[in-house]
């Protein structure tokens, strides 16, 4: 089997009454691109706001390469490489593309306090391969033409991909990806697929949240399922694609009818 | 070309006193540099990391009263019979320990506020200050009240093989000054640069983003509140050893709106803007004093702010920087306002 990277054990979220997660269960393996799905308001970015430390869960754990990350800061989380991005503020938009993976490149550029000041020769080398590091990312994105625009004024699409070099730039052994191709136009979400493949061929292993059910279909190797805060299906594209449970969810009872229809008459 | 025009200023400052004659005017230059420093420090928490310290003036009087006491030396009865005794130093040690004391109040107030931050941080700041201003005002045995720590001596700096160099005279005072402020101004330049100041503005711009890079929030503010704060102290002991004199008044809440109106006037993140914020707002009294009476001079006071916020509303530095098409000043242009700009030049 598998080495599992991450795995979410029996969480539960539950805000004052209000249950955002009931039970969730399921894991991640290394080299993976999974993708989780569900209706809005199925607690999907809860479930990343609690893998990434940001919301503490009410029951249950997340273990990510075996440690359980319990009472781990968002910063420290990071620093272990589980590195997320974000569904709409996903850049510095004060910055340029550069900066922004400048700063992104905290993880790799840390020096004591004072050879950053007095600017002493590992201080002077570790920024400079900072800068090669970052232009290089900047490249690899397919940036290079913006690399001195601020990242406000780049387009959607643009920033999305400035997003995804900032992850990078952290060193990420996995990425979680809240909503990436949201806003994007069909050529834009097919080049961004190739990249998602791209990166996880360097060895990252890929968690999705996503809306676009033919983007998730055709770039996923597994898809987790969720409704109403509970995991309602697990598996390949093809037995989501199928699962009555899935588009009951999506579609609503009738359509599951009409589902099943079209599929006694086919 | 942004160094060349630094040093081309330096090399002006450093020859002001060679012709500057008028004693009046080089007090004012003096006390000016003074509060510069102070701006340049609040600076460095306001225009990088985006948190204002409206208590600021606390780390300045803290840094004033640990080096005005260093050097006089104190004897403060604690309990009954017991006394805390301190044999006076040379006044160069109350200098570095004002910046080491000043610097350690920084990270107290930092790390209590920090972890909550916005409002809360400028409360904390208000409050510290005013706790530390009735401190001086009240524990009489330490530091007088408001009789006030007087005969304060001038800083003296030992030169091997020639003896001591006794820093009394407003020349003296002034490369003082002039010394100070360069090397803080280098050493914000080079902490804003590493990055450490890329994490500052990360935090500053999108909090939620810098924190998910690994940047640590409560680490990094509170390293810029310790130099903020030690850099203010240092400025507050030239005060204490030029001035010669200090009370309680020292913490007057007037004198942080006064750096504040330094840097955000000069430009808040960018590192020239307090200089030229505290230049303007610190010589502006100087030369309206001879030309209109009392009155007259705070309304004039207050209409050159409102019209160069008004005109410059980033503040003289970033605004002078983007309309000469200089480098990014500091990193802190707003996105909208410079592409506006941008396209209002390409239309022109």
């Amino acid at each position: 089997m598998a080495e599992t990277v991450l795995s979410i054990e029996h969480v539960a979220v539950h805000f004052g009454g209000l249950v955002a997660i009931s039970d969730m269960n399921f894991h991640v393996n290394k080299g993976e691109i999974v993708s989780l799905i569900g209706p809005n308001g199925a607690g999907k970015t809860t479930a990343f706001n609690v893998m990434t430390g940001f919301l503490t869960p009410t029951k249950g754990a997340v273990k990510y390469c075996g440690a359980d990350l319990k009472g781990k800061k968002p910063h420290e989380i990071a620093d272990l490489g589980l590195i997320r991005t974000f569904q709409r503020t996903s850049v510095f938009p004060n910055d340029t593309v550069y900066d922004n993976v400048l700063i992104g490149l905290h993880r790799q550029g840390k020096l004591r306090l004072a050879e950053a000041i007095l600017g002493l020769p590992r201080a002077r080398a570790s920024e400079k391969a900072q800068r090669a590091r970052a232009a290089e990312l900047v490249r690899w994105i397919g940036l290079e033409a913006r690399a001195n625009d601020l990242a406000g004024s780049l387009s959607y699409g643009e920033q999305r991909l400035v997003g995804v070099a900032l992850a990078l730039a952290a060193q990420p052994k996995m990425l979680l990806m809240d909503e990436p191709v949201s806003g994007m136009n069909a050529s834009e979400t097919h080049t961004f697929v190739q990249l998602i493949r791209k990166i996880r061929d360097s060895g990252v292993t890929i968690l999705l949240v996503e809306h676009d059910m033919p983007m998730v279909m055709s770039v996923s190797d597994r898809i987790v399922v969720l409704n109403y805060g509970r995991i309602i299906a697990e598996g390949p594209p093809d037995d989501i694609r199928r699962n009555p449970a899935v588009i009951e969810a999506y579609l609503g009872q009738s359509a599951k009818d009409v589902v099943k229809e079209v599929a006694v008459h086919a | 070309m942004k160094q060349i025009v630094t040093l081309l200023c330096l090399a002006f400052f450093v020859s002001v006193p060679m012709w500057l004659t008028d004693p009046y005017l080089l007090n004012a230059l003096i006390t000016t540099g003074i509060f510069i420093i102070g701006a340049m420090s609040l600076n460095l928490l306001l225009g990088f990391t985006g948190q204002l310290s409206l208590g600021h003036i606390a780390f300045f009087g803290i840094g004033a009263y640990v080096s005005a006491l260093t050097s006089l030396g104190f004897d403060v009865p604690i309990h009954g019979d017991f006394h805390i005794v301190h044999v006076p130093w040379p006044p160069i040690v109350g200098f570095f320990l004002a910046i080491v004391i000043s610097g350690f109040c920084g990270y107290l107030v930092g790390r209590l506020s920090f972890s909550v931050r916005g409002a809360y941080f400028v409360i904390v700041t208000i409050s510290f200050a005013e706790v530390v201003r009735l401190v001086a005002l009240n524990w009489v045995e330490l530091t007088q009240g408001p009789l006030a720590l007087t005969n304060i001596p001038s800083i003296t700096i030992g030169l091997p093989g020639l003896g001591y160099l006794v820093l009394k005279t407003k020349f003296h005072n002034y490369y003082l000054v002039l010394a100070v402020a360069a090397i803080s101004y280098f050493l914000i330049s080079r902490l804003v640069h590493s990055h450490y100041g890329r994490a500052m503005r990360g935090l500053m711009e999108n909090e939620t983003l810098a924190v998910a890079v690994g940047i640590n929030v409560t680490k990094t503010l509170t390293l810029a509140a310790v130099i903020s704060a030690g850099i203010a102290g240092a400025a507050g002991s030239l005060y204490a050893h030029y001035i010669r004199i200090i009370d309680p008044d020292v913490f007057a809440f007037i004198s942080t709106v006064t750096m504040v109106i330094m840097v955000v006037s000069g430009g808040k993140g960018s590192l020239a803007g307090p200089v030229v914020g505290g230049v303007i707002f610190g010589l502006l009294p100087v030369f309206l004093r001879p030309i209109m009476p009392p009155e007259a001079q705070w309304i004039t006071y207050g209409v050159v702010l409102i019209v160069i916020l008004f005109v410059m509303p980033r503040g003289i530095v970033p605004s002078l920087a983007a309309k000469l098409g200089l480098a990014r000043a500091g990193g802190t242009r707003r996105a909208s306002i410079a592409v506006s700009e941008r396209t209002v030049e390409e239309h022109a």
